[in-house]
């Protein structure tokens, strides 16, 4: 193959992974050009293959590691893709993130071994191999740790939770400093590497666990860009232009969209990364988490109120998502849409598990777009709903973020349900949400609970909605 | 070389800096596991180690384990992204439908 081709080649492959990525960015054109980006990277593989092929060749012991390699990876993560229920999309993305950044390690890592092999001599490739060990070791332990929060899989201990832990990760730091340091210096000698390895997998680990669930999306957009710079230093250490290119948008990008969701959330990177959990915070200040003035109703009372409303806004949050709910509440909807009644979605921008996520959720149980409302839509519109329904969403409708400037969430972005006449709050029971703060909402007069699934709780609102003549049109 | 690669990564990451201006938080979800499954690209690196390994069989064994981790990246990722946009555009394919 002429190199001319294998220039056009890798030049197109940019180009459609660019117009992919930018793609992705619009509602309208977002499949298309996530489909567009993959044929962008079958056509990055084959041109690879093919310039192999009419160079050096290829053995057949490669042909066989790279089948080999090709049926596990593509078949496990074909199965997984179609597996995963859309409630667990934020510890999916963690998930093939962290394999990714895995894979950069590797191949660092046997450069690092094989230096010959590889052309991977010299201090260019050595700094190369540095970086993509660091970053690859961090994407991955970060990863997998953000996952196994976001399932449940692990807590923070207490003492991640204290001042100790910024004293651990800066001494990890250090030694994955002297690792590459001696990495460089003494190459022969594998001591700095795999000290390097360790460190900066700890590193990562030592990052990330002390981060709180509500939080865990912007630290895997964070990851997400690192993967992408670790693939921009495997391509300096293999010498893959199209690799360095493609790395390194996925990082800019990366970092790009991590901004814009904290800007969403109200929260600066900093304060993500090294704030901690919000609950460590709030427990230490001792604001009182006892509910005194707690009203809690029967789903008969709800519904008989949802019949004489005109206006309902329903407020999805976590806990929906989590009962796997968003069916049975488009049902619940459909009846009160045939009654007449007016409904609206508030969703809050980091509604769900994720931003963007309540958005798919809604979407897979058939919910119109048009009645899905983000919060400076729908904010000003609560004094007018004679009924909101709060659906498993705790800190999000917290009027404390607006009324006490000593409250941990002073500040954050929240719907304002407490302007509506009438607010129901399904829940599973007086647990607090993630900050670990109490919810004023929760002892206003408006303001009734009903306990327990949200998935029961609709379910039984369904049937009776019905029983009282709704959705028989 | 290496100054032509760092014009590379330079130009790469301005790109990157442009293409992303403003999402609707809708998008978020699915466009961060788009650039995820993107990251994958490893894979070109991880296929170029198992080529020039010869016939070291620890050099082939560790870039085909980083094949697997990359392609089940790549895959993994378009796949699902695949699955959450499709929920989107289905929408008014139906409601014209009605």
């Amino acid at each position: 193959m002429s190199d001319l081709l294998k220039y056009a080649i890798e030049l197109a492959a940019v180009l459609l992974l660019a117009l992919g990525i930018k793609g992705l960015s619009k509602v309208r054109s977002a499949r298309g050009a996530n489909q567009l980006a993959a044929v962008a990277m079958a056509l990055a593989v084959a041109g690879l293959l093919l310039n192999y092929l009419s160079t050096s060749g290829l053995s057949l012991a490669a042909w066989t590691w790279i089948i080999a390699g090709t049926l596990v990876g593509g078949v496990l993560g074909a199965i997984t893709a179609q597996r995963v229920p859309m409630t667990s999309m934020p510890e999916t993305v963690a998930l093939f993130n962290g394999c990714g950044g895995m894979s950069s390690l590797l191949v660092a890592l046997a450069a690092a071994l094989y230096p010959a092999a590889l052309d991977a001599t010299g201090p260019v490739a050595l700094v190369s191999i540095v970086v993509s060990v660091f970053v690859g070791s961090i994407t991955f332990t970060g990863s997998i740790v953000a996952m196994a929060k976001l399932q449940g899989w692990l807590s923070t201990p207490s003492w991640m939770q204290s001042k100790l832990r910024h004293v651990v990760n800066i001494a990890l730091a250090v030694a994955a400093l002297v690792g590459a340091v001696e990495m460089i210096r003494n190459a022969d000698s594998g001591t700095g590497l795999w000290l390097l390895v360790v460190s900066s997998s700890l590193l990562g680990i030592g990052v990330t666990l002390p981060i709180g669930g509500a939080d865990m999306p912007v630290v895997i957009s964070l990851l997400n860009s690192y993967s992408g710079v670790a693939a921009a230093a495997a391509g300096f250490v293999v010498g893959s232009q199209l690799l360095i290119v493609a790395g390194a948008m996925v990082g800019a990008a990366g970092l790009i969209l991590t901004q814009v969701m904290c800007n969403g959330m109200n929260r600066s990177l900093i304060s993500v990364l090294f704030g901690g959990a919000l609950g460590a915070g709030s427990a230490a200040g001792g604001g009182g988490g006892e509910y005194t003035n707690i009203t809690s109703c029967s789903v008969e009372e709800c519904a008989l109120t949802l019949e004489a409303a005109e206006r309902v806004v329903i407020v999805p949050g976590y806990g929906l998502a989590v009962a796997q709910a968003q069916h049975t509440l488009r049902e619940v909807t459909r009846v009160l849409e045939t009654a007449g009644i007016d409904v609206a979605y508030a969703i809050h921008p980091v509604a769900g598990r994720m931003p963007g996520h309540m958005n798919v959720l809604l979407a897979e149980a058939d919910v119109p777009y048009e009645q899905l409302k983000e919060m400076d839509q729908i904010n000003p519109e609560f004094p007018a709903a004679d009924v909101v329904l709060v659906l498993g969403a705790n800190d999000v409708v917290n009027p404390q973020a607006k009324s006490d400037p000593n409250s941990p969430l002073y500040g954050m972005p929240v719907l304002d349900v407490q302007e509506a006449r009438t607010v129901f709050v399904v829940k599973r029971g007086m647990s607090a949400g993630y900050s670990g703060i109490k919810n004023d909402l929760f002892e206003l007069v408006n303001t009734s609970m009903l306990f327990g699934d949200a998935k029961k709780v609709l379910g039984d609102l369904l049937v009776e909605l019905k029983d009282l003549g709704l959705g028989k049109k | 070389m290496f100054v032509e690669f760092l014009w590379v990564l330079l130009l790469g990451s301005l790109l990157g800096f442009e293409l992303i201006g403003k999402v609707p938080p809708t998008l978020h979800t699915p466009l961060m596991s788009g650039a995820n499954a993107i990251s994958g690209i490893t894979v070109l690196a991880a296929l170029t180690a198992i080529i020039k390994a010869g016939d070291n069989t620890a050099l082939l064994l560790l870039g085909s384990v980083s094949l697997g981790f990359a392609l089940f990246n790549v895959i993994g990722g378009f796949l699902v992204t695949d699955r959450m946009l499709a929920m989107f555009s289905r929408k008014p394919a139906r409601k014209e439908n009605r």
